[in-house]
């Protein structure tokens, strides 16, 4: 509203979520009592998603709130404010949300990578945020903070292809060196 | 092994989500697994991983499973694995809230928190913050000092937002933080900056001075983050605000400078805060403006959507600031993010000219479908205002409105059109037709019962008084064939309103109603019969009494409170057509009912219903935040308050009803020693004053405190009931009770006021008083009692219905020159204050340009007679020439009136 001189606070987010394609929800953090039972805040995630799955406008205002959102095959990734909150801030946010869960995801920002990565998504989303205060904005460290064991990742359809480009490219080097050799 | 592949099962049933189906009981089941040595990290993980899944999708889990689960994790800490040590960290946090003696784990968190490991000392912090009360705090105090100045960053950020989480508890602890607070801001990670500002201001911000020095110190020390610049800049904002300096202030000029800072987002933050200052001249928004105006063409759709809204903002306040923008403006019109495209056209709206408004509109309509309520809200209140500016442009407005009221909508967006156009209505009477025939046809298919006798109440009222007030008839007919008893009874009461004014439409009217008769509900049923049988006696004074400007609203009121009355056997009820209220009805009923007397019951003792306040005219900004404030409504007005206070001193009794209570006056300036303020209490034959005192030294208490009051002319001081006792800062209440003159024509007199007590000095600290004390006066400033003291406001719909009705039996007329008013608003102004009546028909409000003008006035005098009062007002070099016409039941009521403005 006109009047909304904000009080300086440290906390500024409302909410952090990731619905899947039918606005189901994947992971949702609340941090004020905005929505104090499960059954308000799944309705106002239902209806968010009404109101954005179909265009990808990047942010709405919506019940009062600013919410800024970005999608990426059948995941939907919000970020929601105080309707007085700097909506470049939430959107530092939501990008640094994204991103690192996207590094954390090796860039395969889908539904299926995300579950089986869960517990990192999980860490994650606790190393952004604390109880509403951005706790940290840069994707790079987030990932760094949540370390995840890279060695441990079941091999997935990214990290096969990986292997075999690392694979070549040791056969290159190789292939290299005789060469070298052989002219030598 | 096992597990993974029924995992895998369910995850092709489950549409590729493992954690699909997932079964609380199952998942408290299986966190037994952490009991079991050694223990497998990656299974234990993936369990935790599971139980924080079926947490976040809010399953509701009670205190003793929790519990359970929760001492089973505590057996992980024996593991070191990093992921698995982290999710238990989560965990403890997620559970912190439902589980019992989660303290259990603060050792071992403790141990984590001061480890090698930095990996883990941060979110150690979090956790264990998480599960510590004030008690405890003590304990960790020394660690948390530490962790705040810690050189890793993350350990520092996790202690400085862990300690205002604190701080909503255990104020006074992170209170002595403030040293390492300090030390923290000059660290070189940004966030960790950011964390140590926000902390500092918490710790300080009652404290004004030392944030006037936080800001101006590292206002010049240049900060990194810029999250931190945003606080910064919001901090003095609320300073700027709160001194209420203007663009002169040092912080201003820091404000400023933000807008060339290199981070898009201080530069909006700061271009926003010099928006929303109160005390901005165009100059010194013009910076803010041309940044916000580079913002509009990014390729960024937030950036521009905050530009835009912004933008939005400063045309309410300053529109001609941003006409700059316009060309900007013009090309978000047509962007993607409707919600972008929306605040740009409402922005156009306010800023643009007479001429682009048709363009506008057209633009507009092609997307109103896609976006939301809330916008489409914001579009109506942009439109309303626009009939306002450009009251020959209604015809497009209102058609515009017209077919946005066809479309899919929910109640509020609903609400909004139909101020809109009632508003438009009420102030444009060449909208008036075209508007009426959109209500019309929008009722004829309307869900909401609100809104449709919302309408119908309105076409009553306005119909009528149309060239041809016959084509609505059939409309609201319709409503008594189609709807359900709300509105029914609504269409009956507009219909027999048809048939009070328009003498042509009589016999038709009659034959409508005479059908309702047969309804099925008894309140249709009932106000079809009264109405009926009241039009068929054709006489003016009874349509007018009755229906026209008659007792609408509390009909069931009063049916019911007479009800009981007859009950208890007494016959003779007489009522005037007062319109009353029902909380004061029925608490003179009640009183009747008690004390059984041959005397009628007579109306006039009822109080007045209250006219509500002055309809609000400051809208709400455009909806862009959701907290619109809803006007609350309380049962009992003020008045009613008022009558039960007077109730309970039992030295009041005899006086009678209350008739009317004055706003509070102030009689004593607001910073002395003893603050007084009088409110004039209305009764037939006496006045009581009641004055409020409050005593604002702390090493006084004053006993038996009385207002001395010198009687003017006729006037006689009956009683004083004192207040007994009145210590530092609490409000109390004394009484002085005035007989009125006998001559009714002497209403009006000024009392010298004097307050009186006995001081008794006091302790300031415990406020024990001395035993003995010695008596004192204050001077206050003199009471006056005006006519507009006798007089009630009471609104007549239809004023002209209620002339005739009371007749010129008792007129009075004179002719005034108002030298000392040099416009008609004025004199109007000063008019309705003189005689405190309520102006009618929209008549206080004088259209441009025109040089003369009438003022309708109605009322109810003390006593209970009508009042009413015609002044044609005719503007001319000398000033405002005024004939004024009184009626009235009674004729020193007219008198009074009449002489009241000389």
């Amino acid at each position: 509203m006109d009047g909304g001189i904000l009080e300086p606070s440290l906390y500024s987010l409302k909410a952090l979520a990731i619905l899947d394609n039918d606005g189901n929800r994947l992971l949702a953090k609340y941090y004020d009592d905005t929505f104090p039972t499960a059954k308000e805040q799944k309705a106002f995630e239902k209806n968010l998603f009404n109101k954005t799955h179909r265009a990808n406008a990047e942010i709405i205002m919506f019940e009062g709130m600013t919410c800024v959102y970005k999608s990426n095959v059948d995941l939907f990734f919000y970020v929601v404010g105080s309707s007085n909150e700097n909506e470049l801030i939430l959107a530092s946010v939501l990008n640094c949300f994204y991103d690192s869960i996207s590094q954390i995801l090796r860039k395969n920002v889908e539904k299926r990578a995300l579950l089986d990565n869960m517990d990192a998504v999980f860490l994650a989303t606790d190393e952004i945020c604390d109880g509403g205060i951005i706790l940290e904005a840069d994707p790079n460290a987030v990932v760094q903070k949540v370390a995840v064991r890279n060695d441990d990742i079941p091999l997935g359809e990214q990290t096969v292809a990986q292997q075999l480009t690392k694979k070549l490219e040791v056969l290159q080097s190789a292939k290299e060196q005789i060469k070298w050799s052989l002219l030598k | 092994m096992m597990m993974l592949k029924r995992d895998k099962k369910e995850e092709e049933e489950g549409g590729g989500n493992p954690f699909n189906n997932l079964e609380k009981s199952t998942v408290l089941q299986e966190t037994r697994t952490f009991n079991e040595t050694p223990i497998n990290p990656r299974k234990c993980g993936h369990i935790l991983t599971k139980l924080l899944y079926v947490i976040n999708q809010g399953e509701n889990i009670g205190a003793n499973e929790a519990t359970e689960a929760f001492f089973a994790m505590t057996k992980l800490f024996q593991s070191k694995d990093p992921i698995l040590r982290r999710l238990m960290y989560m965990g403890i946090k997620d559970m912190s809230k439902i589980a019992n003696d989660v303290i259990i784990v603060t050792s071992s968190l403790m141990k984590d928190m001061t480890g090698k490991e930095d990996q883990f000392r941060g979110p150690a912090i979090r956790a264990l913050c998480s599960i510590t009360d004030t008690s405890m705090l003590q304990s960790i105090e020394r660690y948390m000092k530490q962790a705040i100045v810690d050189k890793v960053p993350g350990v520092s950020s996790a202690a400085l937002t862990s300690s205002l989480h604190l701080s909503k508890t255990s104020q006074d602890v992170t209170k002595r933080w403030v040293n390492e607070a300090q030390e923290a801001v000059n660290s070189d990670n940004i966030m960790v900056q950011y964390h140590a500002l926000g902390l500092l201001y918490h710790i300080r911000r009652n404290d004004k001075l030392a944030v006037t020095k936080l800001v101006s110190k590292f206002s010049k020390h240049t900060l990194k983050s810029p999250y931190a610049y945003c606080l910064l800049i919001r901090i003095a904002t609320k300073l700027i605000e709160e001194e209420d300096a203007g663009s002169g202030s040092p912080m201003f000029d820091f404000i400023e400078s933000c807008l060339r800072h290199k981070s898009e987002m201080v530069i909006y933050e700061a271009a926003q805060a010099i928006v929303q200052l109160k005390n901005t001249t165009a100059k010194d928004l013009a910076p803010a403006v041309s940044v916000l105006q580079l913002f509009c063409s990014s390729p960024k759709p937030t950036l521009r959507f905050a530009a835009v809204r912004t933008l939005n903002k400063v045309a309410m306040k300053h529109p001609a600031a941003v006409t700059a923008c316009n060309l900007d403006l013009e090309n978000l019109i047509t962007d993607v993010n409707r919600s972008i495209a929306t605040l740009a056209i409402t922005t156009l709206l306010k800023t643009g000219s007479e001429t682009s408004v048709d363009r506008l509109m057209k633009q507009i309509s092609t997307f109103m479908s896609e976006i939301s309520d809330e916008f489409k809200i914001v579009v109506v209140q942009a439109i309303r205002s626009l009939c306002a500016k450009f009251p020959r442009k209604h015809s497009v407005l209102m058609n515009f409105l017209a077919s946005m009221l066809r479309d899919e909508g929910g109640f509020d967006y609903k609400k909004e059109i139909v101020d809109c156009i009632i508003a438009t209505i009420e102030e444009n009477p060449e909208a008036k037709e075209a508007g009426l025939a959109h209500l019309c046809e929008f009722i004829e298919d309307c869900e909401h019962t609100v809104l449709a006798t919302k309408i119908l109440h309105l076409l009553g009222r306005e119909g009528p008084r149309t060239p041809t007030p016959s084509k609505y008839i059939r409309f609201i007919y319709n409503r008594v064939i189609l709807e359900n008893a709300a509105v029914r009874a609504a269409a009956v009461s507009a219909i027999a309103k048809f048939g009070g004014h328009c003498e042509e439409l009589l016999q038709s009217c009659v034959v409508l109603l005479e059908r309702c008769e047969m309804d099925t509900d008894d309140e249709v049923r009932d106000r079809a019969t009264f109405y009926v049988n009241v039009l068929k006696q054709q006489q003016r004074n009874l349509s007018s009494a009755y229906i026209l400007n008659g007792l609408t609203v509390s009909v069931v009121g009063l049916e019911r409170a007479l009800y009981s009355v007859l009950e208890h056997g007494l016959k003779h009820v007489c009522c005037t057509g007062l319109t009353v209220s029902v909380v004061g009805l029925e608490r003179a009923l009640h009183q009747y009912t008690l004390e059984p007397s041959e005397s009628p019951f007579d109306m006039k003792t009822v109080p007045l219903a209250t006219q509500p306040l002055a309809d609000q005219k400051v809208r709400e900004t455009p909806g862009l935040a959701g907290d619109v404030g809803k006007p609350e409504k309380s049962a009992a007005t003020r008045q009613d308050l008022y009558a039960e206070q007077l109730a309970a001193v039992p030295e009041l009794a005899n006086v009678g009803a209350l008739f009317k209570s004055s706003q509070p006056l102030e009689i004593t300036e607001s910073e002395t020693e003893y603050y007084v303020q009088c409110i004039k209490h209305t009764f037939s034959n006496y006045m009581v004053f009641q004055f409020d005192c409050t005593n604002t030294l702390n090493d006084q208490v004053l006993d038996r405190v009385t207002v001395d009051m010198e009687a003017a002319d006729g006037f006689e001081v009956v009683k004083q009931i004192p207040c007994p006792s009145l210590p530092y800062n609490k409000p109390g209440s004394t009484y002085t009770l005035v007989h009125l003159p006998e001559d009714p024509t002497s209403v009006t007199g000024t009392f010298p006021c004097t307050l009186k007590f006995v001081v008794r000095d006091c302790d300031p600290n415990t406020g024990e008083p001395d035993d003995d004390g010695y008596e004192d006066e204050y001077v206050l400033e003199d009471v006056e009692v005006t006519v507009a003291d006798h007089v009630q406001k009471v609104m007549k719909p239809n004023f002209a219905a209620s002339w005739e009705e009371v007749g010129p039996e008792n007129e009075l007329e004179d002719t005034y020159a108002l030298s000392s008013m040099s416009t008609l608003e004025e004199a109007i102004k000063n008019i309705i204050q003189y005689l405190g009546l309520q102006p009618c028909e929209r008549s206080d409000k004088v259209p441009e340009g025109k040089s003369s003008h009438t003022l309708y006035l109605a009322g109810i005098y003390r006593g209970g007679h009508d009042a009413l009062v015609r002044a044609k007002l005719a503007l001319d070099t000398s000033g405002v020439t005024m004939q004024l016409t009184v009626r009235s039941t009674d004729p020193s009521v007219s008198e009074v009136l009449a002489t009241a403005i000389a």
